[in-house]
């Protein structure tokens, strides 16, 4: 039984076409994963079947040795996941969507810690525009600012760095690596290698 | 790294968090989010009055006729205006990723559908119930029959909201998905169309009005218990 994530065996199926199969992997707590891969070679699939939004084809997925699908309650309390969309209502402001999604994760939303969560991500004096005005960047920036607030040791971040400036890049290598050293565990795709301290450990995995 | 832990003040025990505070944090978002889009809240209910003001010009101010005719309009438009409003119900979420944080809340999935589904129906369905009295006098229903009509949407809207619900969540990210749900719901329906303009006709005709407001108890207190756990069964299979 391990302390972190375990894939087990996985294979991923998508239509007819058999993205990947046999993947055995284990993360362990400080650790992050890498997946790159061309397009459409299953790294969205993958990130999704870890969250258990998406049954496997075949194996499973472990958090602290339990499957993920049947301890989801329990697994979906440390986990954050970010997906491809913001997951941003643009009718609410970028501090009511951060305090929706904290509370969703089952945390408490004090309203707060949420603003300087915003300021860090560069959102000051933008907390009460409706989101559907801000720029993809900035949209990106605001879900982003979600991963410090609660509890979660698990994150899960679909390509975070796109559509990030260069200060924003660096924003969030710092939370990444202050969550490592932290013990926490990260999972991410992006397609440039990820530019953190030697200190964290680095997994790459290449579908 | 303190960094991090000053962000770490409020602590998961507090008053807002777990279950109960994800419950509240979806209900009063939607509720917001239909206060600033009034013109999409707005629609449903502009089109319930159309289609009910319709008849009485297409039929003819015949009052007998009307009279007769009255309860059954007005159910029938009600539950036409709910199909309206529901097609956006997980639509919008699905559109923007938000339904997929819902899935992945430590909360019952079943439980954030309701918070969903009341919401939805405080924004739709209340406002017909609302208005329904008023509709009634173009009918010529007398201060009784009026009485029961409403209700018998009060009891009844909420239960086409959580049907709704179901073959909403059945639909979300399909292609023509509101001809679908259409197609889906308002077959399942029927029964609480029955029941509840049978109620109205019922008190028209001097009969006692508990057994039809029984009924619809009922099915809304099954629908209650039942509906978000179909609607959430139903999302985790849409969204894979």
């Amino acid at each position: 039984m391990s302390a972190g994530l375990e894939l087990r065996d996985l294979a991923c199926v998508r239509g007819r076409r058999s993205l990947f199969r046999g993947l055995n992997l284990t993360l362990a707590p400080g650790q992050l994963l890498r997946v790159s891969g061309a397009n459409g070679a299953g790294k969205t699939s993958l990130l999704r079947m870890l969250c258990g939004l998406l049954a496997p084809a075949q194996g499973q997925v472990l958090w602290r040795g339990h499957s993920v699908h049947q301890a989801r309650e329990a697994f979906h309390q440390q986990l954050i996941y970010l997906g491809h969309a913001a997951a941003l209502k643009d009718d609410l402001s970028p501090l009511e969507n951060l305090q929706v999604a904290t509370r969703l994760g089952g945390a408490a939303a004090d309203e707060a810690a949420a603003r300087q969560a915003l300021a860090d991500a560069g959102l000051r004096g933008r907390e009460h525009v409706p989101s559907r005005i801000l720029s993809q960047g900035q949209r990106r920036r605001a879900a982003l600012a979600r991963l410090p607030l609660g509890q979660a040791l698990l994150w899960v971040l679909d390509e975070p760095f796109n559509a990030l400036d260069t200060a924003a890049t660096a924003w969030l290598l710092g939370l990444i690596e202050a969550h490592l050293q932290r013990g926490g565990l990260v999972v991410l795709t992006s397609h440039q290698p990820v530019a953190l301290s030697d200190r964290v450990a680095q997994v790459s995995l290449a579908l | 790294m303190s960094d991090l832990t000053r962000y770490r003040a409020a602590g998961s025990d507090a008053p807002d968090s777990g279950s109960w505070g994800a419950w509240r944090a979806v209900f009063q978002r939607d509720l917001r989010i239909a206060l600033r889009r009034r013109a999409d809240t707005g629609s449903a209910l502009v089109f319930f009055v159309i289609v009910v003001a319709l008849f009485p010009l297409g039929v003819g101010p015949e009052f007998g006729l009307l009279r007769r005719m009255g309860p059954g309009v007005v159910w029938v438009a009600a539950l036409l205006a709910s199909m309206l409003a529901l097609g956006r119900l997980f639509a919008d979420d699905h559109a923007d990723g938000t339904l997929e944080q819902m899935l992945l809340s430590p909360t019952p999935l079943a439980l954030l559908v309701l918070a969903k589904t009341a919401a939805h129906w405080l924004a739709s369905g209340l406002l017909l119930v609302l208005i329904s009295p008023l509709l009634a006098l173009q009918f010529d229903l007398g201060g009784e029959a009026a009485g029961v009509l409403f209700l018998s949407l009060l009891l009844g809207t909420p239960l086409l909201s959580l049907i709704g619900a179901i073959g909403a969540a059945l639909t979300v990210g399909l292609r023509g998905a509101g001809v679908l749900l259409s197609l889906l719901v308002l077959p399942l329906c029927s029964p609480v169309l029955i029941f509840g303009a049978g109620a109205v006709e019922a008190s028209q005709a001097g009969l006692g009005v508990t057994a039809h407001f029984s009924l619809l108890g009922a099915m809304l207190l099954a629908a209650l218990f039942l509906a978000p756990l179909a609607a959430a069964a139903a999302l985790r299979i849409a969204l894979e």
